[in-house]
């Protein structure tokens, strides 16, 4: 390698971490859009029927209750096929997918979920006859989930 | 397993929905944190999670790195028959417990 083309590459190297900050990255509003649209594909989401239970408020983002529940008889007719839950802000936008069915009896999960920021959390549910609704909250978070380990 | 708590009634009538909930220990280690040598410590999470009812599937759910510590699960079931509830966690670095519980219908 000649000492012009080395230069080259050298400065090239020294540019890359400017496209790669480094730390987590984090979901968009855009990310979870398109975890969404992975889902429902062009089906339209209705809001409604659909209940996502948390607190407005949180002060510690690494256990924070969420209870997703939605209208249903839970019917061999008509009955809740699946509940995804996304965020905006986590490194990820997707936080669960879950799946039911007529032996659920009732279409409720709860967990316990960790947010790293304020942010917006929405809730989907598909039901039998292929439609999509959804619920969202809007959450304010005082202490994100850790980002570093703790010693 | 020790390190697994379920919560699931031991009778239940014909018919009637019961909660089941179910708490596991576990890390779930996202995979974006840097450890104390600033190396990024890898990806340890239960990807999967679910719940049969004499062997026919009554609940699964899809985890990702947002689940706490720890990961808590509530869902409910129809108590069709007496049976044995089975639930299953699996995750990265083989992880797999298996944890059942009896429900007796009357």
């Amino acid at each position: 390698m000649d000492r012009r083309r080395f230069l080259g590459r050298a400065a090239a190297i020294a540019v890359l971490p400017l496209g790669f900050p480094f730390g987590p990255a984090s979901a968009t509003p855009e990310a979870m859009a398109e975890a969404i649209k992975k889902v429902v594909g062009d089906s339209a989401v209705t809001e409604g029927r659909v209940k996502l239970d948390m607190p407005p408020l949180i002060e510690n983002g690494n256990t924070v209750p969420l209870v997703v529940s939605v209208e249903s008889p839970m019917t061999v007719a008509d009955h809740v096929k699946a509940i995804h839950v996304f965020n905006e802000k986590n490194p990820q936008p997707n936080v669960f997918s879950a799946r039911l069915s007529v032996r659920s009896g009732k279409a409720i999960v709860g967990t316990r979920i960790k947010l790293g920021d304020s942010q917006k959390i929405v809730a989907i549910a598909e039901t039998s006859d292929g439609r999509f609704w959804s619920a969202s909250a809007d959450v304010i978070v005082t202490l994100a989930a850790c980002l570093e380990e703790s010693t | 397993m020790a390190n697994v708590l379920v919560n699931a009634p031991k009778t239940a009538k014909r018919g009637a929905v019961v909660e089941i909930k179910a708490l596991i220990l576990h890390p779930m280690e996202t995979g974006f944190r840097p450890g104390t040598s600033g190396q990024i410590i890898p990806r340890n999470i239960i990807e999967r999670f679910t719940a049969t009812w004499n062997d026919a599937e009554v609940f699964s759910m899809d985890m990702s790195p947002a689940i706490s510590v720890n990961p808590f699960v509530s869902f409910f079931a129809v108590a069709a028959e007496s049976g044995t509830v089975r639930l299953r966690w699996t995750g990265d670095q083989g992880f797999a417990v298996e944890e059942q519980v009896a429900i007796a219908v009357e």
